[in-house]
């Protein structure tokens, strides 16, 4: 088989085409040509408490999975979880590997790893994970993503690792 | 759509105070929601911090992820990782095109994603008994959203 290179796929593109072909309406993707708030880092990760928010649609057991439309909750999993208690749900990606081994996208293995070797100072007792699969940019900004910084500022962390799916 | 998700939530967590680095397998949505720091792995949807069963590359995936917080030096930075999902890139060929054409009539068939539905969609059957009681009495918290 050759090796042909092909560049990023272009998932706004594509997502108009799909659309198109369905009869939908085009969705409006979130667009921020300014280049957006920055707050400076203060200290060198291997000092820093680090906290890390996931959408992907992951919860711990014992608690109530996502909805699959426009969920804009969220949940508390605690960053020494064990993997196998972690469950992922989502309408939009293929979960097959994800459920196999959540680390695909809920890197929390790795994560322990590089505290233990000193990478990272800490891991914040919580992370957080939502659905992320959310039409309504507006409820993103004003009820989840307000929620959400508000627990990462309780639990004083220096820095946040997001991660979509 | 996640990825636009994360991008707004890295905003607000930027605005506050509290660096970001957001981790991307859709170069395109970040680049439009223009995160503080970005690192971009070119790998399916689905597969953001590594593959599976592989926690050696998963570290390094997660590693050169954290060194933006070292290296980034202006908001709208974007790196991309070093990795590549198999020894060819024909993964890409079939994402958000079905390989069936599309009917004339058909929204159900070409639109293979699951349908919207109100309910908790839970992995397992057992997961639903487990959330159910964990919360016995509790289910006011469950309709406000508050997290559990």
């Amino acid at each position: 088989m050759t090796d042909h290179r092909q560049p990023p796929v272009n998932y706004i593109d594509r997502t108009r085409a799909q659309y198109d072909a369905l009869g939908y309406a085009p969705y409006t993707w979130a667009k921020n040509a300014d280049a957006g708030p920055w707050a400076e880092v203060s200290r060198p990760l291997s000092e820093s408490r680090l906290g890390m928010v996931a959408t992907g649609g992951i919860y711990r057991v014992g608690q109530t999975a996502f909805t699959h439309r426009d969920d804009t909750t969220f949940r508390t999993v605690p960053s020494d979880v064990d993997a196998a208690e972690l469950r992922a749900t989502h309408f939009a990606y293929d979960l097959t590997d994800a459920r196999t081994d959540i680390n695909v996208v809920f890197p929390i293995g790795p994560l322990r790893a590089l505290v233990e070797d000193g990478v990272i100072g800490e891991l914040a007792p919580d992370f957080y994970t939502c659905m992320g699969g959310i039409y309504s940019q507006r409820r993103v900004r004003d009820r989840l993503a307000p929620a959400i910084v508000e627990r990462c500022h309780d639990d004083k962390i220096d820095l946040a690792l997001l991660v979509p799916v | 759509m996640c990825h636009q998700t994360v991008g707004l939530v890295a905003r607000q967590l930027e605005e506050s105070g509290i660096p970001t680095v957001t981790m991307t397998s859709a170069r395109d949505i970040t680049l439009a929601v223009n995160p503080a720091r970005a690192v971009f792995l070119d790998y399916p949807l689905g597969h953001t911090a590594g593959q599976v069963d592989d926690p050696s590359l998963g570290r390094q995936i997660v590693a050169g992820a954290l060194q933006a917080f070292a290296d980034a030096d202006h908001p709208g930075w974007i790196r991309d990782q070093p990795f590549r999902w198999a020894e060819n890139d024909s993964w890409k060929d079939d994402v958000l095109r079905p390989s069936r054409p599309v009917e004339s009539d058909g929204a159900e068939s070409a639109d293979d994603r699951s349908p919207r539905v109100d309910t908790p969609q839970y992995q397992l059957v057992d997961d639903a008994f487990a959330a159910q009681q964990s919360h016995s009495g509790q289910q006011r918290l469950v309709r406000k959203g508050v997290d559990y």
